[in-house]
């Protein structure tokens, strides 16, 4: 099957699956946090799993999105609009930034985000007078349930939000394949495998990871602006360092290399804190500790360890 | 004028001079093998040329304009590819993929387009795909085009790091042991196929350890030794050079090439 | 200039602490090409556990060696359950191993001790000395010693020990070092068991001056690496001179521009660096073999 239509097909269902499912209002909002986090790790997908570049700092991304649709209404700027400021925002401060780093070899990307997610965080902490300082600011009003009900769907806010949010993520993921199976996106993998053979194929091989970095960083502005919205309301911890990390351990538990591993990695990481109070007690052993282990026994991440897994039985009934 | 030029070519590391001085040209539509003991430089030489490594002195020239110091996309969009001796293959991918990467100059879709998947996007893949599908026709690997490149053995690697760079529709062509890790019967025909590409115009500059192979298809021999230019001629001049059989082939070289002058 | 002398005189004490720090990352640098994201953790682990001893009543010089090898421990723990298993993985795995351990440490950290910001007193107590009317904790004076003493016994160990001359042609060439016969195994071994143990006794001598906590670690680490690229990475001169560097520019930045801004001054100056002369002060260009 066509990628891009398989893509969308699987996102789709499970989208639909969940509303189906789903009993409260409470799982409603679980499940917009679960394709909210599936939009920003497709974009650290891109990164780490396209081009093999780690980042520390993406939640400061994160958090240009998110408080871009809290501050700029104040100013006039409608909530959608103030969307895309932010995700255009986002991507222009990752090429800049990106653009000396990313000469270099692929951990100073890693250390230099550290360092930048640091200092956005502490702008939006000390800044009060824009940003509300640490207690955070109210995100002004806005309610997708609205745009629902102009093509005669009525519905909670809740599931408006779902609704929303899916779409949104299915969106992400049907262009990050697309993406992947472009000429950019095979440069982009080349890079990943070996720079040295990609730029002897004439890949500008600073230039693909800049735009892989701002491609990262605008999937990651996004995410915000939609948390932002969905609480309606936001703090300085979104631009935290553990939310990166959190990102970070999603994209390489399932599988960093495929979007679908964005999805399993964001529906584990956010779910299991809901179901087990211990993980979100635990937070920093858990995450860590996933990491680690992932890592050391499993290193391609869950869906493509499943997919091999798969493809041996299969392989081992035919030849029965 | 010849289309690739070098002229004093050096780089040391740590005080040692890995290629010292080296200058040779090479014509388009013939064979230039660059042969050598173990260590002689010839891999640094080619890391040189190819822009991998930042020359200490010297100059590259392509078709008279000098490239020296530009790093390897730009080198590669004047008209330059290379394989690599310890493989520079993309395990990840499939051969074809791995293919299809070397049409990346070719391809003239932009980012939005490939996001997006538009028809200009999908053309250029399916444009691709095609170039590369015939490529792996002609090195004798179509039959593998659907596998991860990591399951294909050393001598296959070896092939389609020459049909990654034949797509690029490069003018020059540098091989780094093209034949290492092949059979008879394989080395005979990658053997036909570098004859073939320079028969086509392209200037061919190859490393070979193989001396059946490097005296069957070179036009012009340069044999390096401790990174400097030893001797440079047609293949029967280097055959017979006395400096070369005593500098190069030693007591067990010297019967391969009696073996080659039968 | 009584000012100045005073904030010459906090930016040498945290800067000590830096150049420590940069040590860690360089030894383990060099021995394995990993860059160690935990190295903050090491630290931390150095502060807590003496403070926890401390509370519990045990004197100083009994707790401070404690917590030394307690670091140590942890880090020979990382190179044997972490990096060791994880073989001959890329280096971006490598590198995400080391975050996810560094936030492992953390949370064992919280649960293990707590979540409150410790300090002890002072090995020398807490009253401040006067100097040109400027005022030093003699804790200062600990914290700059032990980091040269830190510094030269390393020196002397690298160069003239055994175990010491293999952990450097392990960096020079772990190939080459496999091929004469040296454990290079062990020399990695030894290198994150140093590396965490100078991270540990930094630890230990700072936390009456800068004070601690179970996420203090992070920071720690994030200025441990802008000393080490403003010295060049893979140089140990370069991590002493970066070190004392970061923490007088930060000390400046916090006197006469703003103390909300100081941790900030770290990360201004991993970009400037980057932007201007990515070898460092005292780096050397490296070639990747192809």
């Amino acid at each position: 099957m066509n990628p891009t239509l398989k893509a969308l097909l699987i996102t789709l269902a499970l989208v639909v699956a969940g509303a189906l499912i789903f009993p409260s209002s409470y799982y409603f909002r679980v499940g917009s946090l679960i394709w909210i986090n599936t939009i920003s790790v497709t974009g650290i997908v891109v990164l780490l799993g396209y081009v093999g570049l780690v980042s520390l700092g993406h939640a400061g991304f994160f958090a240009i999105g998110a408080y871009a649709v809290a501050v700029l209404p104040g100013y006039g700027v409608p909530s959608g609009a103030a969307l895309f400021v932010g995700a255009a925002a986002a991507g222009l401060l990752a090429m800049v930034i990106g653009r000396p780093i990313l000469r270099l070899s692929g951990y100073y990307l890693a250390i230099a985000t550290l360092g930048l997610g640091m200092l956005i965080w502490m702008v939006l902490t000390k800044e009060s007078w824009l940003t509300g300082g640490p207690d955070g600011m109210v995100v002004a009003g806005f309610n997708p349930r609205h745009w629902f009900a102009l093509v005669g769907i009525k519905m909670k806010s809740t599931e408006a939000w779902y609704w929303l949010t899916g779409l949104v993520a299915t969106i992400g993921v049907v262009l990050a394949v697309n993406l992947g199976n472009s000429p950019w996106g095979r440069a982009l993998r080349a890079v990943h495998d070996s720079d040295v053979a990609a730029s002897s194929l004439g890949v500008d091989v600073a230039r693909a990871k800049v735009v892989a970095f701002a491609i990262s960083a605008v999937y990651a502005a996004v995410a915000g602006s939609l948390l932002a919205l969905a609480n309606g309301y936001i703090t300085p911890d979104t631009a935290g360092f553990m939310h990166s990390v959190e990102m970070v351990t999603m994209a390489v538990l399932g599988g960093a290399t495929t979007v679908y591993g964005a999805i399993v990695g964001s529906l584990i990481l956010t779910a299991l804190p809901q179901v087990l109070t211990f993980v979100a007690e635990y937070e920093h052993i858990v995450l860590g500790g996933v990491m680690v282990a992932t890592m050391v026994a499993m290193r391609r991440g869950l869906v493509p360890a499943l997919g091999d897994l798969a493809h041996r039985l299969a392989m081992r009934g035919r030849s029965k | 004028m010849n289309r690739l030029e070098i002229e004093n070519l050096g780089i040391s590391f740590g005080g040692i001079k890995a290629v010292d001085s080296v200058s040779f040209s090479a014509a388009a539509g013939e064979v230039t093998s660059i042969i050598g003991p173990n260590g002689a430089g010839k891999t640094t030489l080619f890391n040189l040329i190819s822009g991998v490594y930042a020359a200490d002195t010297g100059h590259v020239r392509i078709e008279g304009a000098d490239v020296t110091g530009e790093p390897p996309h730009r080198l590669a969009r004047r008209g330059m590819a290379r394989t690599f001796q310890n493989l520079q293959i993309f395990p990840q991918m499939t051969a074809l993929d791995n293919v299809m990467t070397g049409c990346h100059l070719r391809e003239t879709s932009n980012l939005l387009a490939d996001l997006l998947g538009l028809p200009s996007s999908l053309r250029e893949t399916a444009k691709s795909r095609g170039l590369a599908l015939s490529a792996l026709e002609r090195v004798g690997l179509a039959n593998l085009a659907a596998r991860p490149a990591s399951e294909l053995s050393y001598g296959q690697l070896k092939r389609l790091e020459i049909a990654r760079a034949l797509v690029t529709g490069c003018s020059i062509l540098l091989l780094d042991e093209p034949a290492a890790g092949c059979n008879a019967v394989e080395t005979r025909e990658v053997d036909d196929l570098i004859h073939a590409i320079a028969d086509e115009g392209v200037c061919v500059v190859l490393i070979e350890h193989d001396m059946r192979m490097v005296m069957r298809i070179s036009s012009h021999i340069v044999v390096l030794d401790q990174g400097s230019k030893i001797a440079e001629g047609k293949p029967e001049e280097i055959r017979d050079n006395e400096r070369v059989i005593a500098a190069y082939l030693g007591a067990h070289g010297a019967a391969e090439a009696r073996a080659a002058h039968a | 200039m009584s000012e100045l002398l005073q904030f010459v005189l906090s930016g040498v004490t945290v800067g000590a602490i830096y150049a420590a720090v940069a040590l860690g990352f360089t030894l383990i640098y060099n021995a394995s090409g990993v860059v160690n994201f935990a190295q903050g953790e090491f630290v931390v682990i150095g502060g807590m556990t003496a403070a926890a001893l401390i509370a519990l009543g045990v004197p100083v010089i009994i707790a401070a060696p404690l917590a030394v090898i307690a670091g140590t421990l942890v880090g020979i723990a990382l190179y044997r359950l972490a990096i060791k298993p994880a073989g001959k993985a890329p280096l971006v795995s490598l590198v995400i191993i080391t975050i996810g351990a560094s936030i492992f440490l953390r949370g064992v950290m919280q649960v293990v001790f707590d979540k409150q910001i410790h300090r002890y007193e002072g090995f020398s107590g807490d009253d401040a000395l006067r100097f040109l009317g400027a005022t030093l904790l003699p804790q200062s004076l600990w914290i700059i010693g032990g980091s040269f003493v830190v510094f030269a016994a390393l020196a002397w160990f690298i160069g003239h020990t055994h175990a010491g001359r293999g952990i450097r042609a392990t960096a020079s060439n772990r190939f080459a070092a496999v091929l004469v016969g040296i454990n290079t195994g062990r020399a990695m071994n030894l290198s994150f068991a140093l590396s965490a143990g100078i991270g540990a006794l930094a630890g230990v001598l700072a936390t009456p001056v800068t004070f601690t906590s179970y996420d203090a670690g992070v920071l720690m680490a994030l200025k441990g690496f802008s000393a080490t690229m403003l010295g060049g990475v893979g140089s140990p001169a370069g991590a002493l001179v970066g070190g004392f560097a970061i923490g007088l520019i930060e000390a400046m930045t916090a006197g006469y521009i703003s103390s909300d801004y100081k941790d900030a001054a770290a990360f201004i100056v991993i970009l400037l660096v980057l932007f201007v002369m990515p070898q460092g002060l005292f780096g050397r260009r490296t070639t990747e073999r192809v």
